[in-house]
């Protein structure tokens, strides 16, 4: 850090990068806890442990603490490099790392004491709303003020994708926390009944698209082409990929509130969004897979292009597979199913916590002045655990959906139901220990990629990187 | 129906603001070029090196 702009700030990135790690062995063994209760309920120990209280400490902490850090990591590393310059802003850079630590610490003390507003992937309180506004801003003015002291004219695809995702969910936050505090922890949400719903999952489904899918898009759009050295297959299509995801995504919330209070016509209104949206999806899936056309063989030996190229298979099998759920005759079948768990975790394992061990990977031995990872068999070992506990996840919850489902709906001749509830619950255990056993193992994989990570930053030298001046002039 | 009041509302004003966004990136020139910035990125080299490109050339035209 020499004060000039002649380097790099690799330090935030750093920072950032080691603690996607941590907290994404966090986040996944309160996944692989709350998994175990459901088959033994008996590890329910008191109300601070309870399922009830460690589910949304799980949800935030695998979305906003892994994926968010990750997402920090990776848009300050590819803002830098793509616009040629060091990051701008001074004291915001640290303050966007520690305010969102501390914001990750309050939350895994708050949620377990059972202080929450009790809406979905939004349950910390108004205080720690506030601090995520700050943060949040924080990272607006570092990322687009980088953009605004950029060395070259063009913003890269990449950087239109985190743009967008920054903008998104400050404004998504912003709506859906409006809310009347009572107490230092607890307030009354702005909106009641179905106006809540609908605010509610115009949030919670946004979020999906803007934190989970375009700041993620944005992660694909760099690295893969960077592990790959190739360009992405095709630039026009990224460009077309970007603003039709973001014309078309809004709309698409209603569909977690099929058969509900809300009115038919906007059920219908976020199906039809919701199929449209397959287009956007697929032509970026095709994009990034395609990036390695007749370069194939590189997939062989490179386990990180391995997690980058299985992600995006994930993200085109959970982008078809949700426009088909949002159906109104298949939601009949699947909503409040451990189907909906399945899907969610096809994208959560598969898309977002692959393409982010992968972008980690390609980072960590650059930030730590290595040329690769300390063990690249361990990275090979990780994908394969990680694919193996994905996939087992993923099947043992579409069974069990589908069970669940057919079992709710089956009628005997007079009418009754042929099946009370709880026995679908007994059903389901089977599953639910598959299920649970597919965690451990991508937990395990979690566990594999810190050990060779601390091994990689072992006597490494931490020095910033120079900024390269743009290549390829061009009049 | 008051949150469609405000998601509409919301949402017409979003679209307006990304379709500033694009007549603007459209504009100046963002994509004139479609193939050259995907191999751009390939050529800014991540691995340290000696510092040969600094010096002077660190002015605010952009290129």
């Amino acid at each position: 850090m020499s004060g000039t702009q002649t380097t790099y700030n690799d330090k935030v990135v750093r920072q950032f990068a080691v603690m996607t790690v941590i907290w994404g062995i966090v986040g996944m063994l309160v996944g692989v806890i709350i998994a175990a209760q459901l088959v033994w309920p008996e590890l329910n120990f008191g109300p601070w442990l309870h399922f009830g209280r460690l589910r949304p400490l799980h949800t935030n902490a695998v979305i906003f603490a892994f994926g968010g850090c990750a997402l920090f990591a990776t848009s300050y590393w590819c803002v830098q490099r793509t616009s040629h310059t060091r990051l701008w802003g001074g004291p915001l850079i640290p303050f966007t790392f520690w305010g969102w630590q501390i914001i990750i610490l309050l939350a895994a003390v708050t949620l377990p004491l059972g202080i929450t507003t009790g809406k979905e992937y939004a349950e910390l309180e108004w205080p720690v709303d506030i601090l995520i506004t700050l943060v949040w801003v924080a990272y607006a003015l570092v990322f687009f003020g980088t953009i605004a002291v950029r060395k070259v004219s063009h913003i890269y695809v990449a950087n239109w994708f985190f743009g967008a995702f920054i903008i998104a969910v400050a404004l998504l936050h912003i709506v859906n926390s409006m809310e009347m505090p009572i107490t230092l922890t607890k307030s009354y949400s702005m909106y009641s009944g179905v106006q809540d719903a609908m605010i509610q999952w115009w949030y919670g489904h946004n979020a999906v698209g803007f934190f989970l899918t375009a700041g993620f898009l944005g992660m694909m759009y760099y690295f893969v082409p960077k592990q790959a050295g190739r360009p992405v297959y095709s630039y026009r299509l990224s460009v077309v990929h970007f603003w039709a995801l973001i014309f078309t995504y809004m709309w698409a919330g209603p569909h977690h509130l099929h058969y509900t209070a809300l009115p038919d016509w906007t059920q219908s209104v976020g199906m039809i969004f919701s199929l449209i949206l397959l287009a956007p999806s697929w032509g970026g899936m095709i994009n990034g897979i395609m990036t390695l056309s007749g370069a194939w063989h590189k997939l062989r030996d490179d386990p990180v292009l391995k997690f980058l190229i299985t992600s995006l298979s994930f993200y085109g099998m959970s982008t078809f597979e949700g426009p088909m759920m949002s159906i109104k005759t298949v939601n009949a079948l699947s909503h409040y199913t451990d189907w909906t768990v399945g899907h969610v975790h096809s994208g959560a394992l598969g898309w977002v916590a692959m393409v982010s061990i992968g972008s980690i990977y390609y980072l960590l031995p650059k930030l730590f002045g290595k040329t690769e990872m300390y063990s690249t068999k361990l990275v090979t070992t990780h994908f394969w655990i990680a694919t193996i506990g994905t996939v087992l996840y993923i099947a043992s919850m579409w069974i069990a959906g589908v069970m669940q489902g057919l079992m709710w709906r089956a009628v005997n001749a007079d009418g009754t139901l042929a099946y009370s509830f709880v026995e679908s619950v007994k059903g389901s255990y089977p599953f639910w220990a598959i299920r649970w056993l597919g965690g451990v193992l991508f937990l395990t994989g979690m566990l594999i990629m810190a050990y060779n990570m601390f091994k990689t930053m072992a006597g490494g030298k931490t020095q910033d990187m120079p900024v390269v001046a743009p290549a390829g002039h061009h009049a | 129906m008051e949150s469609v009041y405000l998601l509409i509302p919301v949402s017409v004003i979003l679209v307006f603001g990304i379709a500033v966004a694009f007549w603007w990136s459209v504009r100046s020139g963002q994509f004139d070029d479609l193939e050259g910035p995907g191999f751009r990125i390939l050529m800014d080299d991540d691995q340290p090196k000696p510092p040969v490109v600094n010096g002077d050339s660190n002015k605010s035209e952009k290129v």
